[in-house]
């Protein structure tokens, strides 16, 4: 039985994927059919799952309905549209602003002296060991009407004889930006930083060489060649703001609410799991369209890496 | 073109600190001038300097000391795109996002070539190297001939004075090199530019150079065409690093104008009428050396510099019998051109046998100890 199974590469094989293989399908592919089948469903007044199929939940969240204020026969709530319309636009000014800081970053560690390269990353990594909640919590001292912020600005205002009222900076919708710019900036530089890290130096002696200067050399070099860092940055930042709900909650208050809001909301204080896994489909939908578009205009980046 | 040399470097040293904290010369008052139109290479082994020297002249590094002139004209702190010389890198540096076209069509769109131009001049520098066709391929989908002669072509695309090599055959195998080596000429004898060649390999550079810097430690051995240095190699660094020599130690005894006679005490004997060059003195502690195919190997004694043997191994490999002689406890080595075609062992020497060895004076160099 051994020795069969020695000689069996594609038996092997399988052994190997079996674990994570049991565990996708425990854990993912069956929920997520569960999912499905009870966003087709109907709450019960006492917040139970009634198992029938109707598309009431997708319909209540594109805002059209025919209960309305006025005795009209339709109308159209734009709530949940501009909910998603919100998660949508924030995630792509989050990923666009993390970019921009993470890009030169990463360009500066790559191009350190190797010895000074794992000191720079591990610095990357710091705010990695605090945890996702506090940090976020840090920020809300920093940025409350009271908080450090305002107190630095009102001192220097006192100095300059200006008169000051403090920033309402907290429960902005450019709070919930700066939280998110912050929690997932490490995870943009990493992936940037491999890829410009093995770009050879020879590459940029010939641009050089060829009469590119600095500016022509990134356009035309540095950043084609880094895009596949680019590009998985992208997806691990875009992908995870599109659903997280704790920087919004903590930093946009009841005034920023995202789609990871409202699922949550649906979960816990409302009680309708029948909405909540609708609208937990659209996003899975939503993210998938704009990943799928996206990858197929700049590709996963292995046609350059690829030997 | 105003000046006689395409290169000159005159005085030049470049020091860098290692990571210990010292200062080390890479290159060391390194003084050469390269004539218009000339095939010249720097040959050395590794940390010699000779591609420190090369980036200096491309641009790369600017040196500490000294100064590098380009067509007559000081360099001095000038990038490298304002000079008139291109290079081919050792790992090629080839754009692997673009195709072999954009590569060698870089270099024109920096300087703002029209279309057209870009075209016609991409087309007639690929044509050079061989690659009518493969313009749309990536350079991952070439072979390493190919992507060599696509770095060739994009550097040769900007009609430069002076094309710089830095190890570009070292990634290929040997019968590519050759074949390749031949190619590089004939298109540096085409063109009539400049080529400054980097290369560890002395039968590269011995084959392909008009003339080549041997380096070591930073500093230039000796200048000189393939036949001056393997003929009459300046020290005992030379003699060894090109081809392979027989060295002895010794003293001259007795100094005419042009010959010396030199006593070795490896062979207990002083071998006489050797040329020497000037600048030697008697008395002087010496290096003799003869190279093993000038070594004349007899079964009768003659009457001067001869020395009695036994053949300790014989090694047949085609054109030549690598012989291995003990004399007095020293071994020499004999290299016997295999002139007539036989067969029977008995014709070659064999081992044990005892022969004698004629070191003539006109084959035995007396060169300074290092």
């Amino acid at each position: 039985m051994l020795k069969r199974l020695r000689e069996n590469k594609s038996a092997q094989g399988t052994l190997l994927a079996l674990p994570t293989t049991l565990w996708m399908v425990a854990l993912l592919i069956i929920p997520l059919i569960l999912t499905l089948i009870i966003s087709f469903g109907k709450r019960s007044p006492d917040g139970n799952v009634i198992y029938t199929f109707t598309l009431d939940n997708y319909v209540r969240l594109s805002g059209y309905s025919t209960d309305c204020e006025n005795g009209a026969a339709a109308c159209f709530d734009p709530l949940y549209v501009q909910i998603l319309w919100r998660s949508l636009t924030l995630a792509f000014n989050t990923t666009v602003l993390v970019i921009a800081l993470a890009y030169p970053l990463a360009y500066f560690i790559a191009r350190a002296h190797p010895k000074r390269r794992n000191t720079f990353l591990f610095l990357v990594l710091i705010p990695l060991w605090t945890n996702f909640v506090i940090r976020v919590y840090a920020w809300m001292m920093l940025l409350r009407t009271q908080g450090a912020i305002n107190i630095v600005l009102g001192w220097i205002a006192g100095l300059l004889h200006i008169p000051f009222v403090p920033l309402e900076m907290l429960y902005t919708p450019g709070a919930v930006l700066v939280g998110m710019v912050y929690e997932f900036l490490p995870f943009m530089i990493l992936p940037i930083y491999t890829s410009l890290e093995k770009i050879d130096n020879s590459l940029y002696e010939a641009a050089a060489d060829l009469g590119a200067n600095s500016i022509r050399t990134l356009l035309r070099v540095t950043l084609p060649l880094s895009m596949p860092g680019v590009v998985a940055g992208t997806i691990l930042v875009f992908i995870p703001v599109m659903g997280t709900f704790i920087v919004s909650d903590i930093l946009g208050g009841r005034q920023v609410i995202l789609i990871g809001n409202l699922i949550q909301r649906q979960f816990l204080d409302a009680r309708d799991p029948t909405f909540g896994s609708a609208a937990s489909l659209i996003l899975m939908i939503m993210t998938l369209v704009v990943t799928y578009f996206y990858t197929r205009k700049f590709g996963f980046g292995e046609e350059i890496v690829a030997a | 073109m105003t000046s006689e040399f395409a290169v000159e470097m005159l005085d030049v040293v470049k020091t860098f600190v290692t990571p210990e904290g010292n200062e080390l010369n890479a290159v060391d008052h390194v003084t050469l001038q390269i004539k218009n139109g000339e095939f010249f290479s720097m040959l050395g082994s590794s940390g010699c300097g000779k591609t420190t020297s090369l980036r200096m002249i491309a641009g790369f590094e600017w040196p500490t000391e000294g100064e590098v002139y380009i067509e007559g004209k000081a360099m001095g702190h000038t990038p490298p795109f304002q000079r008139k010389v291109n290079t081919v890198f050792q790992s090629y540096a080839l754009f692997q996002h673009m195709t072999v076209f954009q590569n060698v069509a870089f270099g024109l769109e920096m300087e703002g070539a029209k279309e057209d131009e870009i075209k016609k001049r991409v087309g007639r520098s690929l044509e050079m190297v061989q690659l009518t066709g493969m313009e749309r391929r990536k350079p991952r989908q070439l072979s390493g001939g190919q992507q060599q002669r696509v770095a060739v072509a994009r550097a040769l695309v900007k009609t430069p004075d002076v094309l710089l090599l830095d190890e570009p055959l070292g990634a290929l195998d040997l019968k590519l090199r050759k074949e390749m080596q031949l190619e590089l000429k004939a298109l540096q004898q085409q063109l009539g530019i400049t080529f400054v060649y980097v290369t560890h390999d002395q039968e590269e550079g011995l084959t392909m150079s008009d003339r080549i810097a041997v380096m070591s430690k930073g500093r230039v051995q000796q200048i000189g065409t393939p036949v001056e240095i393997y003929e009459r190699p300046a020290n005992k660094f030379v003699a060894d690093f090109i081809g392979e020599s027989n060295f002895f130690e010794g003293t001259i005894k007795s100094l005419s104008k042009d010959e010396a006679s030199v006593f070795v005490p490896a062979l207990d004997a002083e071998l006489l009428g050797l040329p020497v060059s000037q600048g030697m003195v008697n008395g002087e502690e010496v290096v003799v050396s003869i190279r093993p195919e000038k070594v004349r190997i007899t079964e009768k004694v003659l009457n001067q510099n001869c020395f009695r043997g036994k053949i300790t191994n014989s090694v047949y490999i085609g054109s030549d019998t690598h012989i291995y002689v003990d004399v007095q406890g020293r071994t020499l080595k004999v290299w016997e051109l295999n002139m007539i075609s036989r067969l029977d062992p008995r014709s070659f020497y064999t081992v044990g046998q005892d022969v004698w060895l004629v070191l003539m004076p006109e084959n035995t160099l007396v060169l300074k100890k290092d």
